[in-house]
Formats: C-alpha cells, sequence, structure tokens
C-alpha cells in the first residue's frame, strides 16, 4: 500500500488513536459493557459531541512526559547532591512538605484509582481516553511528589511513612474520606466532584499556595515538580470544564443533578482547603500571600467568572458560596489553632507565630485577627515560653460528613461554633455546617457508615486507650520527635546546626532522633 | 432522599452504642471558650451520676482554661440536645436523659474567655 503521508495531522491522529479504536458492539448490549453509565440519572445523547481541546493520545503523551520526567530528575539529582535542604528559609517549612506528603500526595494515588476505574466505564471512547491519561498523569504526581520530598527524609523527622499515616491518623481522614466519597460515587459524579469542583474551581487553591510557597522558601526540589505538573494540570482543568459543559449540553435533565453535585463538592473541597488555609498563614516562613487573598483571587474572582459563564445552562454559583467568602477572614486561624492543641497526635511540628508574624496577621485579618485569635494566641506563646506549653488532652467531636472537628463559627457570629445535629433512623448525628449536615441529609446510608477516627479510638480499634499508643503503635509516629512543639525539638536543633547558630538552652539535645 | 446506587444499597450505622463496650459517647461545648477549638468528646459509662462527670471528666477536660478555676459547671446554665436542661448531680447519666451521643452545651455566666475574646 503506498503511503502518500507518513506524518498525520494532529486531528486525523486523534481520530485514529481514539475514537478508531472502540467499536459498536453487536453481541454484547451496551449497557451490559458500561452497567455504571445509567444508574445515577445523567443522560448522554451522542458520545460524540466529546471535544478533548487537547487531542492528546497516547503516543505524544509518552514522549512528552518522558521529556519532562527526565529534566525532573536531573534537578532532584543536582538538589540532593548540593544538599539544597540547607537553603531552605527555615525548618519549620519542612513541616509544610509532611502535610503535603501525608495529605496531597496519597489523594494523586486516589485520583489515579478513580480516572482508572471511570476510564473504562464510560462508553464514550474520547471520554475513556481522556480519562486514561489523566490516571497516569495522577499516578505520576503521586509517585514524582513522594521523590522530590524523599530528600528531606533523609534530614528531618516525620516524612518516614505517609502512606501508612494517611489511611489512619485522625486528621488525615480529611483528605481520604474525600476521595474516598468521591471514588465511591457513581463515573459522572466523580467527574463533576474530581474534574471539575476539585481540579477547575479549587485546584489553583491547593497547588498555587504549595508551590509558590516552596519557591518562597528556597524548596527547588518541590517547586520543579510544581513546574513539571503544570502543563498536566492545566489540561485537567480545561477537561473539568469540558466535562461539565458536555452533560450539561447533553440533556436538559441533567441540570439539577449537575447541580447538587456542584453544591456538594464545592462545600466539600471548601472544607478541605481548610488545610491549605492554615499551611500559607502559619507555615510558611515566607509568606505568599494570605488565604484570605488567594481566596478572593481564585474563588471569588475566577470562580465568580465561572458562575457567570455557566449561568446560561441554568446552573447557579454553590449553595453556602456566602458562608465559605465570610468563612475566608477564620478558617485559617480556627485550623492551625486545632492543630497547635493537638499536636501530639499530627505527624508534623507547631509554634505560636512570631512577633512579626502575628502582625502580618493583624494586618491581612484586620476584621478578624486580633479580635477573635490574637488573645488565644499570646495566652498560648506565654504558656509555652514559662514551661507549659498547651495541649487538649480531651479528644474532639468531628463533623459526620467532612470529619473535621466542630471547630468553625457561625457566619454571623464567629465567637459561636456552628454546630448542628440531626437524628436518623434513631442515631444522633453532629455536623460542622449547613452544608454538611446537608450532604448527610441527601444521601444518609453514604455517611452513616463513616470511619470517624475519634469514635474509633473510643470503640477500642486503634491499638490502644491512651493517645501515646494510639500515636506511636497505631499512627507510626515518633511521639515527641516527630511532632509537637518545634520549638526544641530535634528538627529545630539541627536546624541550627546546619545555620551554626548556638544550641537551644533546653533539654532537647537527648532527644535527638536516630 | 437516599443513595443513588446501582444495585440495592443497604448501610449499618459506624457508631452504634453497642459498639462501645458498655460505653457511650458524650459531647461537650463550653461556649465563649473557643481556646478548646471544638466540642469535647467524651466516653462515658451510663450508670455514672451526672456529678462525677463533672468532677471526674469536664474539669479535667477544662482545665488547660484560666476561666476553669472560676467556672461553676454544677451551677451553670445548661442545654441537653439543644433544649434547656436541669442537672441533678446524683442521678446517672442515662436517667438524666443523655444517651449516647447526646451533646451538652454549659454556659457559665461572667466568663467570657481569655481577654473577653470568646477565646
Amino acid at each position: 500500500m503506498a503511503i502518500k503521508n507518513k506524518k498525520l495531522n494532529l486531528k486525523d491522529k486523534y481520530q485514529y488513536l481514539t475514537r478508531d479504536m472502540a467499536w459498536e458492539p453487536t453481541y454484547q448490549k451496551k449497557e451490559d459493557i458500561y452497567p455504571d453509565e445509567q444508574f445515577e440519572g445523567i443522560k448522554i445523547t451522542d458520545w460524540s459531541q466529546w471535544e478533548d481541546p487537547f487531542r492528546l493520545t497516547m503516543d505524544a503523551y509518552w514522549k512528552y512526559q518522558a521529556e519532562k520526567e527526565k529534566k525532573l530528575y536531573a534537578i532532584f539529582d543536582a538538589f540532593a547532591q548540593n544538599n539544597g535542604h540547607q537553603n531552605i528559609t527555615d525548618a519549620r517549612y519542612v513541616n509544610a512538605l509532611k502535610l503535603f506528603l501525608s495529605g496531597v500526595s496519597p489523594l494523586e494515588y486516589a485520583a489515579f484509582q478513580g480516572y482508572a476505574r471511570v476510564g473504562r466505564q464510560f462508553s464514550g471512547a474520547g471520554a475513556r481516553v481522556a480519562c486514561q491519561l489523566q490516571a497516569i498523569d495522577e499516578l505520576r504526581h503521586s509517585q514524582t511528589q513522594q521523590h522530590a520530598m524523599s530528600h528531606y527524609n533523609k534530614h528531618f523527622n516525620g516524612l518516614h511513612d505517609a502512606a501508612h499515616q494517611h489511611d489512619r491518623i485522625w486528621f488525615l481522614s480529611v483528605p481520604k474520606s474525600f476521595f474516598d466519597d468521591a471514588r465511591s460515587a457513581g463515573p459522572f459524579e466523580f467527574l463533576t466532584a474530581i474534574s471539575f469542583s476539585f481540579e477547575y474551581v479549587l485546584t489553583n487553591l491547593l497547588f498555587v499556595p504549595f508551590m509558590s510557597g516552596a519557591a518562597y522558601n528556597g524548596d527547588m526540589a518541590t517547586v520543579t515538580f510544581g513546574f513539571s505538573a503544570q502543563s498536566d494540570e492545566a489540561r485537567h482543568m480545561t477537561l473539568g470544564l469540558e466535562v461539565i459543559k458536555f452533560i450539561l449540553e447533553q440533556h436538559e435533565d441533567n441540570v439539577p443533578i449537575i447541580q447538587r453535585w456542584i453544591d456538594k463538592w464545592f462545600w466539600r473541597g471548601f472544607r478541605l482547603l481548610s488545610l491549605v488555609g492554615m499551611m500559607m498563614d502559619y507555615m510558611l516562613p515566607n509568606k505568599v500571600m494570605s488565604w484570605a487573598e488567594a481566596w478572593e483571587v481564585y474563588y471569588e474572582q475566577n470562580g465568580g467568572a465561572l458562575f457567570k459563564d455557566l449561568e446560561r445552562y441554568g446552573i447557579r454559583p454553590p449553595k453556602y458560596q456566602d458562608v465559605a467568602n465570610a468563612a475566608k477572614n477564620h478558617v485559617s486561624h480556627q485550623a492551625w489553632g486545632t492543630f497547635y492543641q493537638y499536636s501530639q497526635a499530627t505527624n508534623f511540628h507547631t509554634w505560636m507565630p512570631e512577633e512579626e508574624e502575628m502582625t502580618w496577621l493583624s494586618e491581612k485579618y484586620p476584621e478578624t485577627f486580633d479580635k477573635y485569635y490574637r488573645a488565644r494566641f499570646e495566652h498560648w506563646d506565654k504558656e509555652q515560653k514559662e514551661g507549659r506549653r498547651f495541649y487538649n488532652n480531651t479528644l474532639p467531636q468531628l463533623c459526620q460528613v467532612c470529619q473535621i472537628p466542630v471547630i468553625f463559627t457561625e457566619k454571623d457570629d464567629p465567637s459561636v461554633f456552628s454546630h448542628r445535629q440531626i437524628k436518623h433512623e434513631g442515631e444522633r448525628y453532629h455536623f460542622c455546617s449547613d452544608g454538611c449536615c446537608d450532604i448527610f441529609k441527601n444521601e444518609p446510608e453514604k455517611y452513616i457508615q463513616a470511619w470517624l477516627p475519634v469514635h474509633q479510638i473510643y470503640q477500642g480499634n486503634c491499638g490502644g486507650a491512651d493517645v501515646a499508643t494510639v500515636v506511636e503503635k497505631y499512627y507510626h509516629i515518633n511521639l515527641g520527635v516527630d511532632n509537637m512543639e518545634y520549638h526544641g525539638s530535634p528538627d529545630h536543633q539541627r536546624w541550627l546546626d546546619i545555620k551554626g547558630l548556638k544550641p537551644l538552652q533546653s533539654n532537647s539535645e537527648k532527644k535527638t532522633a536516630a | 432522599m437516599s443513595v443513588n446506587a446501582i444495585s440495592e444499597y443497604h448501610a449499618e450505622p459506624k457508631d452504634r452504642v453497642e459498639n462501645f463496650n458498655g460505653m457511650q459517647l458524650l459531647y461537650v461545648y463550653w461556649p465563649k471558650h473557643l481556646m478548646f477549638c471544638a466540642p469535647f468528646a467524651l466516653l462515658v459509662a451510663p450508670d455514672m451520676t451526672f456529678g462525677a462527670f463533672v468532677d471526674e471528666l469536664l474539669k479535667p477536660a477544662a482545665a488547660g482554661h484560666p476561666d476553669s478555676e472560676k467556672a461553676d459547671f454544677l451551677n451553670a446554665q445548661w442545654l441537653l440536645n439543644g433544649e434547656a436542661f436541669t442537672p441533678d448531680p446524683a442521678a446517672t447519666l442515662i436517667d438524666s436523659g443523655i444517651d449516647h451521643k447526646s451533646m451538652l452545651t454549659v454556659t457559665t455566666p461572667g466568663l467570657e474567655g481569655i481577654r473577653g475574646s470568646a477565646s
């Protein structure tokens, strides 16, 4: 056969390598081959309308990603050889990496599993291929993040068992249950949850803070990972928007279903991002911007424009968006206060902000910081300096849905917890907000099964009855070495040694980790 | 509403009282003292007296707060699951109507948290 033109153009190549790899089944029914496509009630009339804006095919993907990865690992090697960890701003910064490694990298892996599944379940070939490629992206991201941060594991405590800890530590049930909720939903809800609500609407609030945070704090390994993942993230975001538009255009009956999922997943994502908020405001020695500023730019402005664009499909902004917008001035302080007082059970250190950081917080949060939070922080700081570092020795009440302790306050009165409770089939359930309570009421059977860490400890399912046993034996945290107060910790001591500063006047030396 | 699932969907609550080995959960919220970042979750014996609960569980839990020494919990204002409640120190929790996963709210008038900030 004579070949006229060896090189296919992008459009033809996409056609051959995606759509043409599929076929119309003749001896099996389509519903039997794709059994998960119907039950959510989403109606797809014509899968061929699916547009992949990137027209990505496996051959191009392979080549491009291999190039990127080669460069990435060259920089990781250089970083390790040059003792790059010595060039960060301050060892407190490493605690942001511990949070990322145990809280976010396992989510990349969960996303890989989720996309691999939906990459099988859609009957449209274009959607299947896009999801399969994203599955590989997510797996790569999980892997490259762990490699980027593994160098720190040689020099600092608490990075040794992130995957195990993700499945067990109380606060890591927050990100874990978020993805478990999405992955146990049908394929269309999964895409609305992860591709749209998370990747498109909220991902900038996760990646920009962590990657800019790394850049501002001299962490070249993580910054380089961020650059390497950027083109993938751009593709995921574009896909997220295309997915939602495609589903909405297919049938008007899809609109109310999608709206309910947007309401749910916006709220779940917003709650999850409380962890990022505290990281930005409290864990970065050199601060990028405040959480409130990030929320304004990436949610209120960008999200505002997005939902205006979606208006023509009959979609309105997410329910309780007003509560989330008002909370931007509170959540980071509330979350950091929580981790500070339960730091005996975290896999990283906590501390009180230094005086100039307190001033920065007052400036960035003129309406809230001095009025509601400064007094408790100054009190804790004083207690710590006088040798009575505050830890809360009683376990907290958790929200049945987001699994965060009931720490958030009312929109109209920030001095009152926004606690909600209901009875369902004779059992009492407690929530942090109307947003989480609504999610429960829509699908109670799903959330009555929640594995709430506090309740599991009290049922005796976490290896012991006291905090020390749970933390050391069940969580694999070295108590007092990996966690608790930063000042005087082995990490702090090591940092002072690296910088050639005088040793601390404390008894911390005997606790220096292996 | 209920879960939209591909087949019949049945689930058991994970936190039934039977799973707590004879004990039950009790949550306590002390308003205006948000230094404690969330309401406390306590494991209690249902036949514990209310007085013993205050002395043996609530007071130690609240001890880290500068207001705790001034707090007269037994004579404070109580809510049980959002309804007004008058505790009897001699009565057991379960006889007082405090069942599994109940929420108590205790307001101590005059105590407004650290430097009056509700902290």
